[in-house]
């Protein structure tokens, strides 16, 4: 499989990689598969009633990656792809997922990926997923990923999502159910511009006795942009539970944070923390005093805030 | 040579015009200079104004012969100026290794960074990758202000109250970076310190008083004379106090 200079670009950006990485791997490109690679431990197969994959990782795979990069450099297509994901129990592995658009074209690109995690007892998962748009099209570039995520007894997740760049509209849903002593991270970075719109909802059932989560969003909106997160906790059990959403304003964006926390069992521990400013006048008088320009100054504590 | 130009600085509050700094005309050339006087009396105000991050109501300021009044903050700092602010601004994100670099102008490399925190007295590997947020202690974010400073090596640095919260770190060793900073930089200077050990090592000491100079010259001539009325204006203190 060759890719162009546009399509290296993308996979750049949204997976680090500077070629068709080694190991497994599926690469979806353009609405069809580009590249497939199966490993030992790890299978990928095509779905056969929907489009998307089901990934099999061998129960004690350890050290091992995945990739599974989406690629749109056609202006024009919109799709809903299901991948899920089979975590064998004991195994401890990373995957990398990602969706990169090109648009140079008037034609609305659309990628809703629905991914559906399995983790079995003990396993430990990382999962870092990117979203990124470019192109000079005058065409919307929309990226709608859902996640579902159960995990079983002692397991554990994980979840670095980025999306900084280019995409116009994004709808980000997530939804986990957690067995006893299992524990979810989710790490979240959002940049908006221009007059794009971004709207992350979480939800975390901490069905099990010991289950933790800890859910942290950090989102700069620039420009017009308007940005929504709702992060929803419910304690069902003994559990700790924390959210927290930190955000920068500038321009004539705007940031809604709302919180929703259900304790549903007395020794359930909860708590939500919320921040939203602009940029404090003090951080940029100090990098003023290093010898950068206000707008350099700016730049720096964006980039230190979404690192 | 820093010139200072019938500086004054007023501000408006509900009772009405209150003058921080009257007319304060200096000028500075000495390699180290301590500024003292009692709480309130505009010397923080003073080196603000020379780092440009406060516009004085009236008077000019001249470094090196250029007329510099009107220059924003990052203008004088490119010029040569630095300021160590009395309590140091924390980020979200920006890690120390970061600041020490953006200071230097370059991106240092793990040896270069930890050369410097080495000097204020922080374990460098403890620190380099840390974020200058809340989990660090007032006096370890002190001495990072500090070693930012140093990075920057420019011609003149103001410390504002550097000594403060400077927890288990001596004296000694805050004293040996204002040695070592005179010998690299071949600049100037400037400490505002209560501090008699640091005054101690001025080559000058301008004593501010109600937003004037009360007395300014060499360090033995007017040390005296300040070490004296800061033990009169603490008595007066604890008489006042005890009636």
């Amino acid at each position: 499989m060759a890719l162009d200079q546009i399509e290296l670009n993308l996979l750049r950006e949204i997976a680090d990689l500077h070629q068709i990485p080694e190991g497994a791997y599926n690469i979806r490109l353009n609405g069809e598969s580009a590249g497939r690679n199966s490993t030992e431990n790890i299978t990928i197969e095509p779905k056969t009633d929907k489009p998307g994959i089901n990934i099999y990782i061998k129960p004690g795979t350890k050290n091992e990656a995945c990739h599974i990069p989406v690629m749109l450099s056609q202006s024009g297509i919109t799709e809903v792809v299901y991948n899920d994901f089979f975590i064998g129990e004991d195994a401890d592995v990373t995957i990398v997922a990602g969706c990169g658009i090109h648009n140079c074209g008037t034609d609305l690109t659309e990628h809703d990926g629905v991914h559906t995690f399995h983790v079995g007892k003990n396993a430990h998962v990382r999962y870092v997923e990117k979203h990124y748009g470019e192109g000079d099209g005058l065409a919307e570039n929309v990226l709608n990923p859902t996640t579902v995520v159960e995990i079983e007894e002692g397991g554990r997740m994980e979840m670095e999502t980025t999306q900084i760049k280019g995409v116009d509209s994004t709808i980000r849903e997530t939804t986990a159910r957690l067995a006893d002593g299992a524990s979810i991270e989710i790490k979240e970075k959002i940049m908006t511009h221009g007059r794009q719109v971004a709207t992350t909802n979480f939800t975390v059932d901490l069905d099990g006795e010991g289950s933790s989560a800890n859910v942290v969003s950090r989102s700069v909106a620039r420009d017009e942009s308007r940005q929504k997160f709702v992060s929803c906790i419910r304690g069902n059990n003994v559990c700790t539970g924390h959210s927290e959403c930190d955000a920068i304003i500038m321009d004539n964006a705007s940031v809604s944070a709302s919180p929703d926390l259900d304790a549903n069992n007395v020794e359930a521990s909860l708590i939500h923390e919320a921040a939203i400013g602009k940029i404090a006048g003090d951080q940029i008088i100090k990098l003023r005093t290093l010898g950068l320009t206000e707008e350099e100054a700016e730049e720096q504590i964006i980039a230190g805030f979404l690192k | 040579m820093l010139e200072l130009k019938n500086i004054s600085y007023s501000v408006e509050d509900e009772n009405g015009r209150v003058d921080i700094l009257k007319d304060v005309s200096l000028s500075l050339d000495e390699r180290l200079t301590a500024i003292t006087g009692p709480n309130g009396s505009g010397k923080s105000t003073l080196a603000k104004i020379i780092a440009g991050i406060i516009t004085p109501t009236s008077g000019s300021i001249l470094f090196d012969g250029e007329d510099i009044t009107k220059l924003g903050i990052d203008e004088r700092a490119r010029l040569g100026i630095s300021y160590a602010f009395q309590q140091p601004i924390k980020f979200k994100g920006i890690t120390v290794r970061d600041i020490i670099s953006l200071a230097s102008g370059k991106k240092l490399p793990f040896s270069a960074v930890c050369d410097y925190l080495s000097q204020v007295g922080l374990c460098a590997r403890d620190y380099v990758d840390r974020e200058i947020n809340d989990s660090l202690s007032g006096g370890e974010l002190k001495r990072i202000e500090i070693a930012t400073i140093m990075a920057r090596g420019t011609k003149l640095s103001i410390f504002d109250e550097p000594e403060a919260g400077i927890d288990l770190w001596s004296f000694q060793n805050l004293i040996q970076v204002f040695d070592k900073l005179r010998e690299k930089t071949d600049g100037m200077i400037i400490v505002i310190s209560h501090q008699e050990r640091i005054l101690n090592i001025a080559d000058k000491v301008l004593l501010l008083a109600d937003g004037r100079i009360g007395s300014y010259g060499d360090r033995e001539e007017i040390l005296p004379g300040v070490m004296s009325g800061v033990v009169d204006v603490c008595e007066k203190v604890t008489e006042q106090g005890e009636r």
